[in-house]
This record gives structure tokens, C-alpha cells and sequence, in this order.
């Protein structure tokens, strides 16, 4: 058994929330830098220039790369062997998270009530997502996310004999819908499998792999990314909605098991300010 | 085509931009988002009085992340406007001259600009850190307990925006079939 006491998981979130939202992941930037080079419109290869350099002003001032900084989507992976002590987890990440969002000057953007609609005033309470791994480490993976894309993300219920060519077609009509409100270049995060809430969470998982990695996939999906990576970037709606070739930056598939009536598909579009960072305790 | 612009805009200025017009802005404008339109609709429908003139302004369609010490605000990038979308026709028949924010419009929107002589510009989505850096004053106005989603008053310098949809129709997003 490990101890761990709450106040380190409290301290590293709060710092991750800074971070993250002032500084994109490596992949992502030079995602971002090799979209410039990429973009065959005008027009497109001048947004691109300006999200470079809203990425350098953003690291080097410390302002926020975009005011939507999210709502605080946290991937909490525990170790069994650890047993935490000093309080509550879940009071030690929304602790986290209040204390990143206060003193990093970030935007406090949630409701406590989705009707009543009152702001909480400190960006609490974070979506957790809890896992029980083994060993007796602590993972925390952090993923603001905003709303202008996260409104643009849907659940497909397909049935199995619309197979592959249906998952593409859920594909394209998410992004076709989102265009220019999702902030484009896009990542497309996509969830084939498992159960309406299964696929879900794979689709935000899938937004924090690095861009362009295919690893540990099967080969439908790697293959699979590729090709609509590509169909995507052809469909014309460019940086910012505003027309050129590079639409998407990446469209990353994670899969799981699912029923034999069944193919859940969600996918969970994210803008260019795909902020992601994991830390391990 | 590249244009530096004063705000407010004229009719006659909102009347020549055309879609793809890349422009710069300065002067004041209002900034405003859903909680604090909500607002404002309530009061015309009651008949009251608005806490903001209508006629000849610029509303952007924004809610800024807290100002570091020293600096005016913070990251300062559009929203969708398309959820002012309810809210915006009435708007326009007020006089309003310009919106400032990103993505499409419903098509009652778009007549209402039409039939007012409106213009509506696109900010870059997430380029929040880079607009702040043209927004030289910001004051609040009204509406101080909505946080973020408060009524503010801007004067921009060089504000960079490019021109989505005219006052004659047309609208530079494609309808991807
Ligand atoms: S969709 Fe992304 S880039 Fe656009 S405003 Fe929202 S968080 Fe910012």
C-alpha cells in the first residue's frame, strides 16, 4: 500500500489548469506548424499564421491561448495499491481545479445548475472520470474542454451491418454540422464500440492521444484514421470555416468491445486548442 | 481586399463591405453573449428602457478571461454567434450596425441584416491571446454579476476581422452538402 496524501493531487491539477491552458502539448504545436505548410488557400495560411502566433503571445505573456478555458474534464487513473489520505479525492480535485482556475486568471465558465443556470464562480465541479488500474501509481490526465466544439459532438447508435462505411458517414456528418462553430482545424476524437456512454468517454480519451500516433490499435482503426483524415480535409472547410484544405489535424479512433445488436459511435470534436497534459504521481 | 476601419461604422461603411473584406477596427464596441442577451430581450419585451444604445453599435460576441494585473483583459477570442441567433433579427430592427463573432447564422438573421444594411465580421475562433493584445480598454457596463457574460464596453485598436456575411446577402461560409 502507498500512501498519498489528497493536497499533492490538489497542487498538481492546479498547476496542470495553468499550464495547460497557456501552452499546447508538442504534438500539438507542431501539428499546428506543419498545417501552415499544408494550407493551399490564402486565406487559410493566414489564419494558420495567426494561431501561431496567438500560441507564441499566449505562452509568452501568460495569456490564456483561448478565453473558453473549459470545463475541467479529469482522467483519474489509481493504482490499487494506493490508499489516499488527508481528505476526499474527489474535494482534493475540484480543490485543484478552483485554485488553478482563481490564480491563473482563467475563465470560470460552469453552471451548477444546467436550468437554473448560476455560475459556481470557480470552474467547479470537474467531470472525473475514475479508473482503477493496477500498481500503486496515480495518473491524472487533464482535458479543458470548450464549448464551442464540444457542442458540435455527437452519439451515433448504428446497427452492425452499416459496419465501417457507417462509422465514416458518422464521421463527416459530425464535422460537416460543427464546421466553422468548432473552430477548425479540428481534432476529431472518435469512440467506436462498447456501450452509449462507453463510446463517449473513448471519443474524449481518444482527443488526448498525441496527434497522428497510431499505436496499439487495430489495424480497421489505424487505417481508418488515415483515411478520414483525409476525406475530412477534402470536404473544403478549412481554418477558422473559412475555406483551404487543412480542416482537420488529426482523427484519432479508440475502440472497445460491444454487443452483438450494436455499434455505438460518438465523436467528440475539438478545436484547434486541443489542450491535454498528464501527470503521474 | 484589406481596409482599416473606425467604429462606429457608418451606414455607408456597412453598406460597401463585402464578404472576404479583411479589416481592421478601432474604436468602442459593446461586448455581449448569451446570458446578457437573454437580458436585454427580456426588457424589449417588457417595453423597458436598455441599459446599452442599439442604434449604429457593434456588439462582439465574446466572454474574456480575467485581466492580469496592469492589463486591460485577458484572453479575448469569439464564441459561436449562432446562439444569439433568437435574439438577434430584433436586434437589427433596433439599428444595430455590426456583430463581431464566429460561425454560421440562421437565415433569419441574415435577412434582417439585409433588410437593415448590417454587417457581420468573424474574429479568429481561439486566437483569444492574440485579439486581447488589440483591445486597449475594457470597461464593464452593466450586468456585473453575470461574471464573464457582463455587459463591457471596448475600444479596440486594429481589431483583425474578415467579413462573413454582407448586407447584401452574401455569406463567405460554404453550406458543405
Ligand atoms: S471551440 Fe475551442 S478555440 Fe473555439 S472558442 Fe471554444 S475553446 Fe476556444
Amino acid at each position: 500500500m502507498r500512501e498519498i496524501d489528497v493536497s499533492v493531487v490538489t497542487e498538481a491539477i492546479s498547476e496542470m489548469c495553468i499550464s495547460v491552458n497557456h501552452e499546447l502539448s508538442e504534438d500539438m504545436r507542431g501539428a499546428l506548424t506543419r498545417a501552415k505548410e499544408m494550407e493551399t488557400s490564402q486565406t487559410g495560411r493566414q489564419v494558420l499564421d495567426q494561431l501561431n502566433e496567438n500560441l507564441k503571445i499566449a505562452g509568452e505573456e501568460m495569456i490564456p491561448i483561448c478565453q473558453d478555458t473549459g470545463m475541467a474534464v479529469v482522467f483519474l487513473e489509481v493504482g490499487q495499491e494506493v490508499h489516499f489520505t488527508g481528505g476526499y479525492i474527489e474535494d482534493a480535485v475540484n480543490e485543484g481545479v478552483r485554485k488553478g482556475y482563481t490564480e491563473g486568471y482563467l475563465r470560470k465558465s460552469v453552471v451548477s445548475d444546467p436550468i437554473e443556470r448560476k455560475n459556481t464562480g470557480d470552474n467547479t465541479p470537474a467531470v472525473i472520470h475514475y479508473n482503477i488500474v493496477s500498481g500503486d501509481e496515480v495518473r491524472i490526465t487533464l482535458a479543458p474542454k470548450g464549448f464551442g466544439s464540444e457542442n458540435m459532438s455527437r452519439v451515433f447508435m448504428l446497427k452492425p451491418a452499416q459496419g465501417i462505411e457507417g462509422v465514416k458517414d458518422a464521421i463527416l456528418t459530425a464535422v460537416k454540422d460543427a464546421g466553422p462553430n468548432a473552430c477548425p482545424p479540428m481534432v476529431v476524437g472518435v469512440g467506436v464500440g462498447g456501450t452509449f456512454e462507453k463510446a463517449a468517454v473513448l471519443a474524449k480519451q481518444a482527443l488526448a492521444e498525441p496527434v497522428g500516433s497510431s499505436t496499439d490499435k487495430p489495424q480497421w482503426a489505424a487505417d481508418l484514421e488515415k483515411e478520414m483524415l483525409d476525406k475530412v480535409n477534402g470536404l473544403g472547410i478549412g481554418p477558422a470555416g473559412l475555406g483551404g484544405s487543412v480542416t482537420a489535424i488529426s482523427v484519432n479512433v479508440k475502440s472497445y468491445a460491444t454487443h452483438i445488436a450494436g455499434l455505438p459511435v460518438a465523436v467528440n470534436i475539438c478545436c484547434h486548442v486541443n489542450r491535454h497534459i498528464t501527470k503521474i504521481i | 481586399m484589406e481596409k482599416k476601419l473606425s467604429l462606429p461604422l457608418t451606414k455607408e461603411d456597412a453598406l460597401d463591405l463585402r464578404i472576404g473584406d479583411y479589416c481592421f477596427l478601432t474604436g468602442e464596441m459593446y461586448v455581449a453573449r448569451d446570458a446578457a442577451h437573454k437580458r436585454l430581450f427580456e426588457l424589449i419585451e417588457k417595453g423597458e428602457a436598455l441599459p446599452i444604445e442599439i442604434e449604429g453599435e457593434t456588439v462582439y460576441y465574446m466572454g474574456p478571461s480575467p485581466a492580469r494585473e496592469g492589463r486591460p483583459i485577458g484572453s479575448a477570442g469569439p464564441t459561436t454567434a449562432g446562439r444569439m441567433d433568437k435574439y438577434t433579427p430584433t436586434l437589427l430592427d433596433m439599428g444595430l450596425r455590426a456583430m463581431i463573432g464566429k460561425g454560421k447564422r440562421t437565415p433569419e438573421v441574415y435577412e434582417a441584416m439585409k433588410k437593415n444594411g448590417a454587417v457581420y465580421f468573424a474574429a479568429i475562433g481561439g486566437a483569444g491571446a492574440l485579439l486581447s493584445k488589440c483591445i486597449k480598454r475594457s470597461d464593464i457596463v452593466c450586468y456585473e454579476d453575470l461574471g464573464a457574460e457582463a455587459i463591457r464596453r471596448l475600444y479596440v485598436e486594429d481589431f483583425p476581422v474578415i467579413v462573413v456575411a454582407d448586407s447584401q446577402g452574401g455569406v463567405l461560409y460554404k453550406d458543405i452538402e
